[in-house]
């Protein structure tokens, strides 16, 4: 137990290079950098390439209690076929749902390339026992799902308890055999940049394959300062020790001009490596339409009429 | 199937993204084919009978012919300026002034568009700075002192504040139109008429301000504007009916300003040239700090007298510090100065080119260690890429002199002691920037740093409430704030001794 120290390492390097920091974040400074690449004017063959890949990065997600096999159903063709009308336009990378009802999505996504990615681990809160949150896991894995989304404790976490948030992701990590590991911060119970970076790093260094903003379970979702923030700790551990985390901001973005924006952080951010659905999604329920609508706008030059495209 | 299938194919990683061009639209700016000298109210046709071209340095295409003003000309724009001001401007109530002042601000808000776009088309700046930096902060200036310009009596308390008379205001080109207003703002509050001169190279801002005040109905002659090259500005200093002299350039030049006014009684201010030392402690947030570096020093192609020209890193982060600033500048968009995206325009002048490439191959012969991304160059016009110096010994020209360019000198510390040394050991003394998370250590550095603005955490931050200019070779004089109203106002007390 305990491996993590307050200092999150386990970059499996020796001590030298990774003793000299954390780092800090400065709120002024990220926000005013996020704030200018969001002012970046992308317009035509350059729009149309960032739409098509956003929808090839969006995990299309339905976390509800009301949630049936039925509704999943629906999801599923549109993950498939987002727009019936128009064969040029690729499918979403995954559908996001909640455990049970891994078995319904995976039925319905056969043969395609849409990838089921399941909750786990006491989602949304993760105030449960790790061995319930471990099994939940397994469970979920053994149904058949190709990607887990986790929780952090952020009790543990905003207690200090650093070491249980690490220990619980190294768990969940084993857990999940090949399945890919998310690792969810909720950033909006965080508080600080400093907290992201702080566990963006310690999430990593647990064996995180990707990193996730939010749950999309309160109003405090992705924003794009939050959103650099976990990029430039990628960053930094590609840079220490060559490995590729991949990112996933969720909650929030709903519109097709939102998405651009991320992307062009990610791209000026990590580079042209990271444009691809393997190292980054978008987590969203209502995107997908509007893209659609502007990828339309792009290639006829005139709006439709949202009745055109299917609410599922 | 064969469409399920394909979908199932996923698209290869792109090598790059190329965002398609973004140009603002040049044609919101009526150009004149040729200008004549704005005096009186009226623009006339200078009576040297000279003209210039002004070019668009991204393209090297001229874009109109301006007047060579002679000194018959700047005679005739100081009488008028001493007509204005002893026939009505001086007397008229300062909320009067005010008005004018303020109206002035509005219309440049409302023609922010068009005069961004003639400050790119004429400086080569990329237009996300004219349109976020330039205008706003232009208009910010005016709107500024409006507020001051009936309350002067309560901003120099039993001091009896009246204005100098004549002004003469000679601009550089780095930031045309806010210069313009740096200077024009206060002279105007404090009850004064002016004749200013703006730069050689970019005239053009200046001239269509001169329609803002025909706009704003600002009385004939109490803003007159006479463009020219350096005999003009000497003339203008040498006038006799110029009662102060307010002059923003060059060490060399502002130096010999200064002798030719020693012992002629006029007042004088001067906002010179720089060498800031960017200091980065090594708790700074870092990719916030590369951020400020770059910031720093290739906003506005370098072109900033109080840019952080050098760069001093605490040695124990040397190294990320550098990747992560080398990895940054490979992601700088340098082109064309109207396009939205475009990071670093253009360099303004063929000189300012020959003077940086001059200085930059300097470095190389000191032996310093130069870093330049790959970078495509517009084949026209006058572009330099952005360049990093490792490896920099303070006694090399490029720690020491200023290169008024996109090239960043990159020296070492140990300990704080060491960095305020090195930072201070410059003939220059206009600006500082440090990064740390200490709170304390901000302030403790900041007392004993010799520069006249010092930068916490950010960089190349203005506000027109805060005064602005420099220490020893980087001139004397305050602009900005309240400290800005000062050179700008004769005081009772400082005439009878008394105070």
């Amino acid at each position: 137990m305990a491996k993590a120290p307050a200092l999150p390492t386990g970059f499996e390097l020796p001590l030298e290079p990774r003793i000299p920091r954390i780092g800090s974040v400065d709120q002024v400074a990220v926000e005013e950098r996020a704030a200018t690449l969001a002012r970046r004017s992308i317009k035509r063959e350059a729009k149309l390439f960032a739409l098509d890949l956003a929808v090839r990065m969006i995990d299309l997600t339905t976390l509800e209690g009301q949630d049936t096999p039925g509704k999943i159903a629906a999801l599923a063709s549109k993950a498939i076929r987002p727009d019936p009308s128009d064969p040029g336009i690729p499918s979403v990378a995954a559908l996001c749902v909640y455990p049970n009802l891994v078995p319904a999505a995976l039925d319905k996504v056969k043969g395609s390339s849409v990838k089921v990615a399941s909750v786990a681990t006491a989602f949304p809160s993760g105030q449960s026992p790790t061995h319930i949150k471990v099994a939940e896991v397994r469970d979920v894995v053994e149904m058949g799902a190709d990607e887990v989304d986790m929780v952090i404790d952020r009790g543990a976490f905003l207690s200090g308890r650093y070491a249980k948030v690490y220990d619980e992701i190294v768990q969940v990590k084993e857990a999940s055999g090949k399945a890919h590991l998310k690792v969810i911060l909720e950033v909006g119970e965080l508080g600080t940049y400093d907290n992201v970076r702080r566990a963006s790093l310690l999430a990593m260094a647990a064996g995180a394959d990707f990193i996730k903003t939010s749950t999309g379970k309160l109003p405090a979702a992705a924003t794009l300062p939050v959103t650099l923030v976990m990029l430039e700790a990628i960053r930094d551990v590609y840079q220490e020790t060559g490995r590729k985390v991949g990112m996933k901001p969720a909650g929030g973005i709903r519109q097709a001009k939102q998405a651009v924006q991320y992307l062009v952080q990610l791209y000026e951010t990590l580079g042209a490596e990271w444009l691809t659905p393997d190292l980054y999604r978008i987590g969203a329920s209502t995107l997908l339409n509007d893209v659609l609508m502007q990828i339309r706008k792009e290639k006829t030059g005139s709006y439709q009429s949202p009745d055109y495209f299917t609410i599922d | 199937m064969t469409d399920l299938e394909r979908r199932q194919d996923r698209s290869p990683v792109p090598s790059g993204w190329d965002y398609a061009p973004a140009p603002e639209a040049r044609d919101i700016v009526a150009l004149e084919e040729r200008y004549g000298l704005y005096i009186g109210g009226d623009l006339v046709e200078p009576r040297s009978g000279q003209y210039f071209p002004t070019l668009d340095p991204s393209r090297e295409e001229p874009l109109a012919e301006v007047a060579q003003a002679g000194k018959e000309d700047v005679d005739l724009a100081v009488r008028a300026a001493r007509d204005a001001f002893e026939n009505g401007w001086s007397d008229i109530s300062p909320a009067e002034r005010a008005k004018y002042l303020f109206r002035i601000a509005r219309i440049l808000q409302e023609r922010s568009r068009e005069f961004a776009v003639l400050e790119s088309l004429n400086g080569g700046k990329p237009i996300r700075e004219s349109r976020d930096v330039d205008l706003p902060l232009s208009a910010a200036h005016f709107f500024y002192y409006a507020g001051w310009a009936d309350k002067l009596e309560y901003a120099f308390p039993n001091r009896r504040p009246k204005p100098i008379g004549v002004a003469g205001q000679i601009i550089p080109w780095n930031f045309p139109l806010l210069m313009l207003a740096w200077k024009v703002a206060p002279a105007l509050a404090a009850g004064n008429t002016v004749v200013l001169k703006p730069a050689e190279t970019t005239p053009l801002s200046a001239l269509l301000f001169a329609d803002v005040l025909r706009q704003a109905e600002l009385p004939p002659g109490v803003v007159n504007i006479i463009t020219g090259d350096g005999r003009t500005g000497a003339e203008l200093v040498k006038n006799e009916g110029v009662d102060k002299i307010a002059f923003t350039g060059s060490t060399e030049v502002g130096k010999a300003i200064q002798r030719e006014l020693a012992g002629t009684g006029k007042k004088l201010t001067l906002e010179l040239g720089g060498k800031a030392a960017n200091i980065i402690f090594d708790d700074a947030a870092l990719d916030q700090a590369v951020e400020g570096i770059v910031n720093g020093i290739y906003f506005n192609q370098g072109h900033v007298c109080c840019a952080g020209s050098r760069l001093l890193v605490q040695e124990s982060i040397y190294e990320p510090v550098i990747e992560k600033l080398k990895q940054r500048l490979r992601t700088l968009r340098v082109g064309d100065p109207l396009d939205k995206n475009t990071d670093v325009g253009a360099i303004n002048s063929r000189e300012q080119l020959d003077k940086i490439k001059e200085l930059v191959a300097s470095g190389e012969e000191e032996g310093a260690e130069i870093y330049q991304p790959p970078c495509r160059l517009p084949e026209k016009g006058y572009w330099f890429v952005p360049t990093v110096f490792t490896n920099v010994a303070q006694s090399y020209r490029i720690a020491q002199e200023e290169i008024f360019g996109p090239v960043l000198s990159v020296l070492t510390f140990r300990t704080p002691d060491e960095a305020v040394e090195k930072a201070n050991n410059t003939p220059y003394g206009l600006s500082a920037g440090v990064w740390t998370e200490k709170g304390s250590r901000i302030l403790s550095i900041a007392q004993r740093l010799r520069a006249g603005v010092i930068w916490a955490n950010t960089y190349n931050r203005f506000d027109p409430t805060s005064p602005f200019g420099g220490y020893k070779e980087s001139g004397f004089g305050r602009e900005g704030g309240l400290h800005g109203l000062e050179p700008y106002l004769g005081f009772d007390d400082s005439e009878t001794g008394g105070g």
